[in-house]
Formats: C-alpha cells, structure tokens, sequence
C-alpha cells in the first residue's frame, strides 16, 4: 500500500506501482487538469508539484511517490485563483488551452526558487513546457506579472 | 444532471416561430422548432454529463424569448448564446458570441456561452478554412438584431408607444426616454417571445461606431476556467461505467492483422480483453485504420497492455513507401512538363524568345499535426442510440461516420463537442470517434479511445510533401516576363479516392494558381504523386509549399537582379489592381483579390521591422514574405542571427495583417503570434519521413516542435484598421514565415535554402 498526499489530502493506492502518477490522479482520482501529452517527460503537460517543486507526472511511477505531497493544477490555491493564475487571464495567455495548467504549474515552481526571474531564467525554466499554440511571449509576460504581483 | 426530455417539455411553450430566423445563413427547415427539440436545451441538458462544463448548466425558465438557433433570453435577462463552432485556441466561443451580443446590445458580463452539439441547423460546424467570423459575422448580427427589435416592440407595447420612440440603451434594457421608463431584457423576454419574428428588411443594424464589442479586444471568455484546469477537454471526458482503449495500429497504412498473441496483455493488471478492428474499405477516408484494441479499466492498463501485443502484421502494398526515393520521384516528376492548370498570356512563346532564364526546385516534407491533447473520444452505444464527445472540428462528420461504421442514422448520433487540444486540421477528421463507437458496442460499455503521442505521429492524415519546380524569364531589369511554376504533391483527395493523383482545385487554389506579382505570361501546373500515407489538411495547408516557394523565388530573383528584396518585391507586385483570383463572382465581389492591399502590409511590415537600416551579413539578416491567403493580406518580416555553430536563432518576427473587420483584435494578435511560432517551428525542425512504409519520427524527441526558446524571441503583430468584409485568421499568418526565415537566412549567411526543414541544411 503506498501513502501520498494530493492537495493536502491523504490517499492511498494499491494498483500497479508501474502505473504513472499522472494517471493515478487523472484516472483514479478524476483530477483532470493534469494533462497528458507525451507520456515521455518532452512536453510538460503533466507538470505537478512534488513538495514544492515541478515533476513530469508521465514519468514519476506509482511505485516511487510514497510519502510525497503532490499538488496539482486544482489544489495550488485554496481561495480563488493564485497570482500565476490571475497573470496568466491577466494576459489572456491560452489559446486551446490544454497545456496551460503545465505551465502554470512550472511557473509556480520557477517563482518559488526564483521570484524575479530574467528571461533566460523562464526561458531555461519553461524550455521543458511545450506549447504547440504558440503562445510563450504571452506566458513570458504572464511570468513577469505574476512575479510582480507575488513581490 | 438535468433530464433532457424534462428540459425539452418546458421548451415548447416558449414562443419558436417556424419562420426562418436566419434565413441567410441556413436552410428554411433549420428554423422549424416547432417540435420542441432546441438544440440550445439539448445542450444545457449535456452540460450535466459528467466532467463537462462544470458550473455552465444554465436552468432554462419556461418564459424564455428564444427565437432561434443561437439564442435564448432568461426572464432573470441571461442570455444564452450558442458556439456551435469549435473551440480549438481559435477564439470562437468568446468572438462569435460577442458579434451576436453586440448587435443585440447585451450586457457581455450577462452572457453564457452554450457549446453547440452536432445540428446541421446551426448551419456549417467545419472549423475548418479559417471561415467561423467570415461565415457568420452577418448571420450572428441578424440574430441579434432581430431579438433587439422584438425586445424594443415588446416594450412599445406595453407602454402604449409608437417603437420608433424606443430605444435598446442602457445595455441589456430598452428605454422610453420621454417618460423615463426602462425595462430590462429579462423583463420583457416573456412578452418579445408572443411576438412574430420581423422580417429581414425591418431590422437596423448598428454602424461600426456604434459597436460595442466588435473590434474590441476581449479576453477569452473561458480563460478562468481553462487556467483552473476544470475539465473541459475531450481527454478529460469521464463517464461512468467507461472503458478505456488504446488500438495498436497497423505500422503501415492499409495493413491488416494476421495474427495475434495477447497472452501477455491479458495478464497485465487492469486488461479486460482485446478486440479486433476491422481494417478500412479503401478509399480510407475517416474509417478507423483498424488493428487490435486493448480494454482496460484505465488509460495507463490499456497502453501496458497493448506494448505486450504480438501482432504479425501484412504490411500491404505501402510497405515500400521510402522517403528519400519518393522524394526523388517527386522531383523528378517536377522537372517534367506537369498538367497545365491555370494560365495566363503565352509563358511558353515569352520564353522562346530567349533571354535570361533563372530556375529553382524547391522541397517540402511531410508534417504532423502533434496538437498538445492527441485524438481522443468517448463513445456510448445504448442500442439504436449513439452519444459521443469528442473534441472535433468536424461534428457533424461525427455523426456520419459513426451512423455508417455502426449502419444506423445519423440523426440517432448525438455529438457532444468538448474543447480542442488543439486542431490544426487534425481533429476535422472522426476516425478516433469511429473508434470509439465500434468498441462501445462490441463492448455494451461507453468507451473512452486514448492515443497516444506515438499513435499521433505515426498515424496522422500528413500534410503533405512537395517537390516544385520554378522558373522565370527576366528582363534587363531582373523583373519578370514569363513565370512557369510547377507544383508535386500526393493530393489531399487520395484520401477519398484512392487513385487521385493529381490535385484538384483545391491544394492549387492555395498559393499556386495565383500569384500577387505583375507577371504578363504565368502557367501554374500540377504533376501527379500517388500517396502512401493518409494526407489531410493541416494549418494554412498547401499555402505552406507554395508561399515557401514562391516567395522564396520571389527572393531568388531580387538577388539575382541585384536589388534589395523588399524594394524588388514591392516591384513584383506591382501597381495597386484587382487579379483575377478564380473566385466565383459573388465572393470576387465580395473579397477582390487586391494587391494595394497586400502592397499596404508589406510597406507596414519592412517600416515597423525597420527594413534597410542595418546591413545584413556576417550572421544577421531579415528576410520579407507575403501572402494572400483565407482572403486575408499577410506581410512577415523576420529578423536572424545564425551563430557559429550553425543554429538559426529568429530573434524578431514583425507580421501585418489585414483580415478585414476583426471581431476580437486581441485574440488576432494571438492567432498570429502563435502561427509565427507555428511557422517557426516547421521551418526548423518540421519533417516526417518513412520507411518501408512504417512512419520513422514517434514523439517530441524524433518530432521536435518550437519550444519557448527557440520560438522567434519578440512577435509584433499590427492589424491594419479596415472595412472590408472579415477574412480568415486561423491560418494566414503560417505561410510566409517558412519563407520569410529562409530569406533571412539568405542575407545573413549566403546560404539558399531550398528544402524544408533547415535540419535538412545543416541548420537547426
């Protein structure tokens, strides 16, 4: 039986500890806005937060997660939306929209280490976030606002 | 969940009219309501479904004005507003409402957008083309026009005052200035829906300076909730009692199974049982390719289980399919007399007169679509009856499909649509859909079809691969006499015809029949190419080949005319006149093929680019393209540095467009920003390949996309301010980044590139 916690709240599993983290909380736990997009850690979609910090959850096993506080797109704010958030409608970032929760989550992640980061810091950072739409020099704005917003 | 057929009941006492709402846009019989079956309500009652639209379940009041397809006033004065086109990064669910709601003067804070299912009525729901403003900017201010005046009479009527003296002002209420009464929409929804519906002739419609919303930048409407991660995405459909599948494909297109051994994939924890898929009856078409489906009780049990597969494929008559010879073929083809398609004044007699004769071939390779959520669908099979959600495009090729896969009618085809992961073109096409709804009824359970990003790839509908081949006739001044150009593709129509092999008019429409320059004797031909792969249409679609050629050429000749690219293109295009752009009368009338205008970006472009400041070489150079295409006028200056090491770093990407009237300026800008990354992207890196038939590239690793850095660092994009009738967005913006980079690189290296991607050149 493995012991994590998703968004503060205790769980456990005791499937296929092979089964990928980003489908334990899609499939299992219905927590959809971690999205799948390559299952191979290229694209960032299912970017989570373990204890703080950003991880592909394509790629982090079941098997391995005992004991970690994963957060997710749905549990980083408990009152309304967090500052990255309201950047991102701020600067109307999404277009589709699908990858957009991964990179609000590796932004939360980035503005955690780094709260004023330079544009090679968020270029290095977000290198890893795909978005097919095209939308980065709205989600390097966003970035820049919700670090402005959180000083 | 709200109950459909309760919703449905209370919908027959509100006042629909059999009288065409909209009869411009739709068919008579689209307006015949009087069955009570709103698709309006038959979607508030979807949105009760499981995961989906969370907290946009409207309640439908029995009082409610709800005079046609796309529209719906609450007594408490919500309005509803029907997207029934498709939400794919486009904008439409936030710029078509608020072209509705402008001309009805609704307050836009009072407006929720309702999703359109399947419903020929709402007339075309192919988001495809670039067409949703352009299709429906004048059908949309119809609707709202006429509500606005039912809503004016209703209350002239009450009050016992001549209409003329009211007035829809504040917004969301009509007032009776003289005696200083108002009356909200909601309150008067009740009385406007008794009234019959006016005729066309009796409605005003507001002037541009009355607008409100169009031309106005908005943010999307559904920003918040796709920042919160809510569920709106076809990949994050749940129903309950659902399956999940994951189809092991046959590696090449036309292979059949011929034996399996799922031992090992019926141990894997979580596998229910596999289920064969019947391969497809050419042509293709949007049948499902077939293979072996594994079932599973999750997505993840279903791609473990299907990796344990031992399939033996017949690979079929594409297994010799090979890339590299094939492009030879095509080159080959380009370099021989083609099928002459459009022609003007006599090239062939121009170029018997001798003279200098410049030359190119150019090439460009397969592409895959890659949207971020990969093909996704949910289908129910409950008997006769079919219900799917699906992020498509095309959901009324949904119901089709699905009707002839399972031989039953497609008005028993309920078609959910969610939101896109991205489209591209892919999601026009139904066959995951199909998928889904052939393993729901042999399984008796909703099925949940998942692809993979491998499953993307490799078995895509391709852009298509194009060998062309160029030549001109120029004079002492390097400007062009005679113009042949020849253009070799697998045509999108094998797709439905297994022997085309030649285009039909519509690749050589895109960018090849036409050219925006004043050339007196011009041939545009087409050689045949016969497909191995399932082509489709893909962004901007053959406008990609075509403007990379053109207007890579274009740039061939400036140089060896010895004139600056700019100041010689603007000379190719010539005075400001309308061309002869095939179009049929009405749309020529309607959208002139105008090259002032495309003169007008391009002047734009160089001057906010700031053209001709700097001296390109030693690494940097700017590189100009143009391109008419989805009716819309596009200039792309962008700006590069080629380092040492040979990497092509796009620093600046300036792009003007003139697309006409835009509904909503900001998410313009958006589309064009994102198809100068989208461009960029092809450029650098985009290419597919093939051996022995079985497609060689599989994720973002072999298939890489721009990433935030390497995507052009700086985009401005300017629209020009215009009257003219709205244009296309979507697309336009990606055909002369491939060209506008290769000219770049051209003046900041010497380097000519003529074949896509710049991988292919030594460059990444």
């Amino acid at each position: 039986m493995i012991h994590l916690k998703v968004n503060g709240q205790a769980q456990t599993f005791d499937g296929d500890p092979e089964m990928p983290l980003l489908w334990y909380l899609r499939d299992i736990l219905g927590l959809t806005g971690t999205k799948f997009g390559c299952g191979m850690a290229l694209c960032g979609a299912c970017t989570v937060l373990e204890n703080g910090k950003a991880i592909r959850s394509c790629s982090k096993q079941m098997g391995k997660v005992e004991g970690l506080e994963i957060t997710t797109i749905e549990g980083i704010s408990a009152h309304g939306p967090h500052a990255v958030q309201k950047a991102w409608a701020e600067v109307n970032v999404p277009q589709c929209g699908y990858c957009q929760p991964g990179q609000i989550m590796q932004t939360v992640s980035l503005l955690s280490t780094k709260p004023h980061p330079t544009d090679t810091d968020i270029d290095d950072e977000m290198a890893g976030n795909i978005c097919r739409c095209g939308t980065y020099q709205r989600i390097r704005a966003a970035i820049k606002e919700a670090a402005k917003e959180m000083a | 969940m709200i109950t459909l057929e309760k919703t449905e009941e209370k919908f027959e006492i509100s006042n629909v009219t059999r009288r065409s709402f909209l009869q411009t846009a739709l068919s008579t019989s689209a307006f015949v309501l009087a069955v009570g079956k709103s698709p309006l309500l038959a979607t508030a009652a979807r949105s009760g479904a499981p995961s989906l639209t969370p907290g946009s379940v409207p309640t439908i009041d029995a009082t409610a004005f709800h005079p046609g397809m796309y529209l719906g006033i609450q007594s408490d004065g919500t309005v509803l507003i029907v997207a029934h086109r498709t939400e794919m990064g486009n904008g439409v669910r936030t710029s078509l409402p608020r072209i509705l709601a402008d001309e009805l003067d609704a307050d836009w804070s009072r407006v929720k957008v309702i999703q359109g299912d399947a419903d020929e009525r709402y007339g075309s729901q192919d988001t495809d083309g670039s067409h949703s403003v352009r299709e429906f900017f004048e059908p949309l201010r119809e609707a709202g026009a006429t509500a606005r005046l039912m809503l004016i009479r209703a209350a002239a009527q009450q009050w016992g005052v001549p209409e003329s003296q009211c007035v829809a002002d504040p917004v969301h209420a009509v007032s009776h200035r003289s005696s200083n009464r108002t009356l909200g929409y909601g309150e008067l929804a009740a009385a406007a829906a008794k009234l019959p519906v006016p005729k066309k002739e009796e409605l005003k419609f507001k002037s541009p300076q009355e607008w409100r919303y169009i031309g106005k930048p908005a943010p999307g409407y559904d920003v918040t909730d796709v920042c919160a991660g809510k569920p709106l995405f076809g990949m994050d459909v749940r129903v309950d009692g659902m399956l999940y599948a994951a189809i092991a494909h046959p590696p090449v297109l036309g292979g059949k199974v011929k034996s399996v051994d799922d031992a090992a994939t019926l141990k894997v924890k979580g596998v229910q049982k596999t289920i064969a898929i019947d391969p497809f009856k050419a042509p293709h078409a949007f049948q499902p390719l077939g293979g072996v489906a594994v079932i599973a009780d999750n997505t993840w049990s279903a791609f473990k289980g299907r990796n344990q597969l031992k399939i033996e494929w017949d690979n079929g008559a594409h297994a010799g399919y090979n890339s590299a010879d094939y492009k030879k073929q095509l080159q080959q083809t380009a370099r021989q007399p083609g099928k002459a398609v459009k022609t003007v004044g006599d090239p062939d007699a121009e170029f018997a007169k001798g003279g200098k004769i410049i030359e190119a071939e150019y090439f460009a390779p397969h592409l895959a679509h890659a949207s971020m959520e990969p093909p996704v669908a949910v289908a129910d099979v409950r008997g006769e009856k079919v219900t799917v959600w699906s992020p498509t495009q095309n959901p009324v090729g949904v119901q089709e499909e699905v009707a002839k896969a399972l031989g039953l009618k497609k008005e028993n085809i309920t078609c959910h649509v969610t939101f896109l992961g991205g489209g591209f073109g892919r999601k026009s096409k139904p066959d995951y859909a199909v998928e889904a709804a052939v393993l729901s009824k042999k399984t008796g359970k909703p099925v949940k079809v998942v692809w993979s990003r491998e499953d993307d790839i490799k078995f895509d509908y391709f852009h298509s691969v194009a060998a062309m081949y160029l030549k001109a006739s120029v004079d002492d001044k390097g400007m062009p006499k005679a113009w042949v150009q020849r253009s070799v593709f697998p045509p999108i129509g094998s797709t439905f015809d297994k022997d085309a092999v030649y285009s039909g008019e519509g690749e050589m429409s895109l960018g090849w029949n036409v050219i925006p320059f004043d050339v007196a004797n011009f041939r545009s031909e087409n050689g045949p190419a016969t497909a191995h792969v399932r082509i489709g249409w893909l962004r901007s679609v053959a406008n990609i080949y075509h403007a990379f050629a053109v207007q890579s050429f274009a740039n061939e000749l400036a140089y060896a005319a010895n004139r600056d690219p700019y100041e010689y293109l603007m000379a190719l295009i010539g005075p400001g006149r309308n061309v002869d752009a095939g179009q049929e009368p009405e749309m020529a009338k309607k959208y002139p093929y105008d090259t002032a205008r495309l003169r007008h970006v391009a002047e734009l472009a160089a001057e906010r680019a700031e053209w001709g400041k700097r001296k390109p070489g030693n690494g940097w150079g700017m590189g100009i393209a143009v391109h008419r295409s989805f009716l819309s006028y596009i200039a792309s200056v962008a700006e590069v540095v080629v380092d040492s090491n040979k990497t092509v770093n796009v620093r600046r990407v300036t792009t003007v467009v003139d697309a006409g009237i835009v509904a909503n300026p900001d998410m313009v800008r958006s589309q064009f920003e994102g198809a100068a990354v989208f461009g960029t992207s092809l450029t650098r890196t985009g290419e597919i390949t093939a051996t022995n038939g079985v497609i060689d590239q599989s994720n973002f690793n072999d298939y890489p996309v721009a990433r935030m850095n390497d995507a052009p660092a700086h985009i401005d994009v300017h629209i020009v301010e215009s009257s003219a009738a709205p244009a296309g967005v979507g697309e336009p913006g990606v055909p002369p980044m491939a060209p506008a980079i290769c000219n770049a690189i051209y003046a900041a290296t010497g380097q000519r590139i003529r074949e896509l991607p710049l991988t292919r050149n030594g460059l990444a």
